[in-house]
């Protein structure tokens, strides 16, 4: 499903060049459930920033669900994301003044072509998306109104919203107390069961990461030792 | 995303965060309305002040003694005795000057009128019975002079409707006796009979003719002011000419210089101890006056323009900065660069329509609030409406979109990451 050949990441120009990526491959299938961890300025979060297509590699090739991603356009690359990807942020990344339920319809205004969902039938799918994350009770409430798990619920609910194929979520649990965590991790441990999610996660906590199938270990722009584990 | 759908977007935008939306309007309404405000009220007074001239009839001439400047102050009536009763009475003979209508010679003076307390210091003007046409004076009671009062040098006055109301407040003033102070050494005073008032006309000339009081040309030249020059001559202040075709008045002009240059001993091409001008000269003249204080007014208008735009720019680049993470998020879920700008395109337009709207109804207030007061005119011309609206709304969109184009063009994570 996700394909990376020898990527590289260079931020700055001259002296102050950073290699933030040496020349990474890596390929993530169908249905798994990937941890990348690493000490930070590892690389981790540039890769997982590419990967959701939010940002562009110096160089290499990278191949989403078969279709080269590198040289596409602005255009073509906000399609792929509307399409394949959810994202979840490590600071939720909510529109302030909008309630839970408009927040999860965002993404659904953006579709095109037959994916495209009928207005009317928009805040039916962001109430199940709702439902799903636990906050059925919650639709109405503004973020401010809202704890920090509760907002990372949402959050999910809004990046499963258009029914993407790979959720990727940057340190998700990284702004909340441990059992708001617990309740996130719970959560994606649950859509990737039952829906059959992919789900690529940041994270600098061993213990997070541990819960993954696979735990992808980053080092100075490079994959130090991959890691193969059974399924949690 | 179809445009329902961008303006449902917009409209959310706006709706979340009423402060900002309210200060950009506030930028142009302020535009709008200053603009349409202060060159309704230049456009009001050059309005009343050409009006008032042309109100008189652009059809009059005057000829008064000594040279008339154009741009420059006149000197008084009168103060070169140079134009006599003979020269009106030459200009009034058709076969001199063929389209001159009426000819209408004044001697003009100012007095104390007295009647009981009441003391006022004012114009007394000798006239013919020809003066009322001349300036479409209408009597509300009594009568005006006649030729009899002329030639009998009879001690009768026609009063303006304020002039008799100063005088006699409330009650009627025809038949009262009034006394009008003789300038010079000779002083004492002279009781004049009132006969007649004016209707109330409005400003018209430099002078206002409801302060007017009239009183038989010879009764003025004899027996309140001294009307003769060193020659003995019976002279006058001005002679008033209706020109029957407006067309002709350049041609009567030329008539009437040539006429009096002769008379006066002038070779013709010489400039003579008087001047002919029309309603057209003095219009011109008071044309400059007013174009400067219209100027003027643009002036502050167009400042007031700029602040309301910078307003508009600064709020405009304010919020788009702020709301940088709000692009890179909304890119993140597959908003186009297209459906970005489409967004602030339509916050922008609402929000400098709106403005607009509000502002052309302040300003319109404004102007009506300066009518309703009486200090001057204002009118509302549709060419400032336009000017205040089209650039508040070039202004409010191009600071709406400038920003928004630069923050939708970075990538998603840039944007995010925007403090």
């Amino acid at each position: 499903m996700i394909a990376i050949q020898n990527m590289t990441k260079v931020y700055g120009m001259g002296d102050a060049e950073v290699h933030a990526l040496g020349g990474v491959s890596l390929e993530i299938a169908k249905g798994e459930w990937v941890a990348i961890t690493g000490p930070s300025g590892s690389g981790k979060s540039t890769l997982m920033h590419i990967i959701g297509c939010l940002d562009s590699p110096t160089a290499g090739e990278y191949r989403l669900n078969g279709v080269e991603v590198s040289g596409m356009d602005d255009t073509q690359l906000a399609s792929v994301r509307n399409r394949e990807i959810g994202f979840v942020f490590q600071s939720f990344n909510l529109l302030s003044r909008v309630n839970a339920l408009q927040q999860v319809m965002l993404p659904l205004q953006y579709q095109r072509g037959d994916k495209r969902l009928p207005r009317g039938d928009r805040a039916k799918r962001a109430r199940e998306m709702l439902e799903l994350v636990g906050l059925g009770d919650r639709m109405r409430h503004l973020p401010t109104e809202l704890s920090g798990g509760q907002q990372q619920r949402v959050a999910i609910a809004r990046a499963l919203a258009q029914q993407p194929s790979i959720l990727l979520a940057d340190e998700p649990t990284g702004n909340l107390d441990s059992k708001s965590g617990a309740e996130v991790m719970e959560i994606l441990h649950r859509l990737h069961r039952e829906q059959g999610l992919t789900v690529v996660m940041v994270t600098h906590d061993p213990k997070v990461a541990a819960q993954a199938q696979r735990v992808i270990y980053f080092q100075d722009g490079l994959i130090a030792e991959p890691q193969q584990q059974g399924v949690a | 995303m179809d445009w329902i759908e961008s303006l449902i977007t917009a409209w959310n935008g706006l709706n979340a965060n009423k402060m900002r939306s309210g200060l950009t309007m506030l930028g142009v309404i302020i535009g709008v309305a200053a603009v349409i405000a202060l060159l309704s009220i230049g456009q009001g007074v050059q309005e009343s002040i050409t009006g008032s001239i042309t109100g008189a009839g652009s059809n009059l001439l005057f000829v008064a003694p000594g040279s008339f400047q154009m741009g420059g102050v006149q000197a008084p009536s009168g103060s070169a005795a140079s134009l006599t009763y003979a020269d009106a009475q030459a200009i009034a003979d058709p076969r001199n000057v063929p389209d001159a209508t009426i000819v209408a010679p004044e001697f003009t003076g100012n007095t104390q009128v007295i009647f009981g307390s009441a003391n006022i210091n004012t114009k007394v003007t000798g006239a013919t019975p020809e003066y009322l046409t001349a300036f479409g004076m209408e009597i509300s009671r009594g009568r005006f002079i006649t030729e009899g009062d002329v030639n009998g040098r009879e001690t009768v006055a026609v009063l303006g409707s304020t002039a008799a109301s100063d005088l006699f407040g409330g009650f009627d003033p025809v038949g009262q006796k009034i006394k009008v102070s003789m300038p010079g050494a000779a002083g004492g005073r002279v009781s004049l009979t009132v006969v007649g008032i004016l209707s109330p006309q409005g400003g018209s000339r430099f002078s206002d003719p409801d302060n007017a009081i009239i009183v038989p040309i010879t009764t003025a030249q004899t027996k309140i002011f001294d009307g003769r020059n060193a020659q003995g001559e019976s002279v006058v202040t001005s002679v008033n000419v209706v020109v029957g075709n407006e067309e002709r008045v350049d041609a009567i002009t030329n008539q009437i210089n040539t006429l009096l240059l002769r008379r006066h001993g002038f070779k013709s091409g010489e400039e003579g101890d008087f001047s002919v001008v029309s309603q057209a000269d003095l219009l011109a003249t008071l044309t400059q006056v007013t174009n400067i204080l219209v100027v003027f007014l643009g002036a502050i208008a167009a400042i007031s323009l700029l602040v309301g735009g910078i307003g508009i720019m600064n709020i405009m680049l304010v919020s788009v900065t702020e709301r940088t993470r709000e692009i890179g998020l909304r890119k993140a879920m597959g908003a186009r660069k297209v459906d970005i700008l489409t967004q602030f395109l339509l916050e922008a337009i609402i929000l400098s329509l709106a403005g607009g709207a509000i502002g052309i109804a302040v300003g319109v207030g404004i102007a009506l609030l300066v009518n309703a007061s009486g200090v001057t005119s204002a009118v509302v011309t549709s060419q400032s409406v336009i000017l205040a609206v089209s650039f508040s709304v070039v202004v409010g969109l191009f600071f709406g979109i400038y920003p928004a184009n630069h923050a939708a063009g970075l990538k998603p994570i840039e944007a995010l990451r925007y403090e």
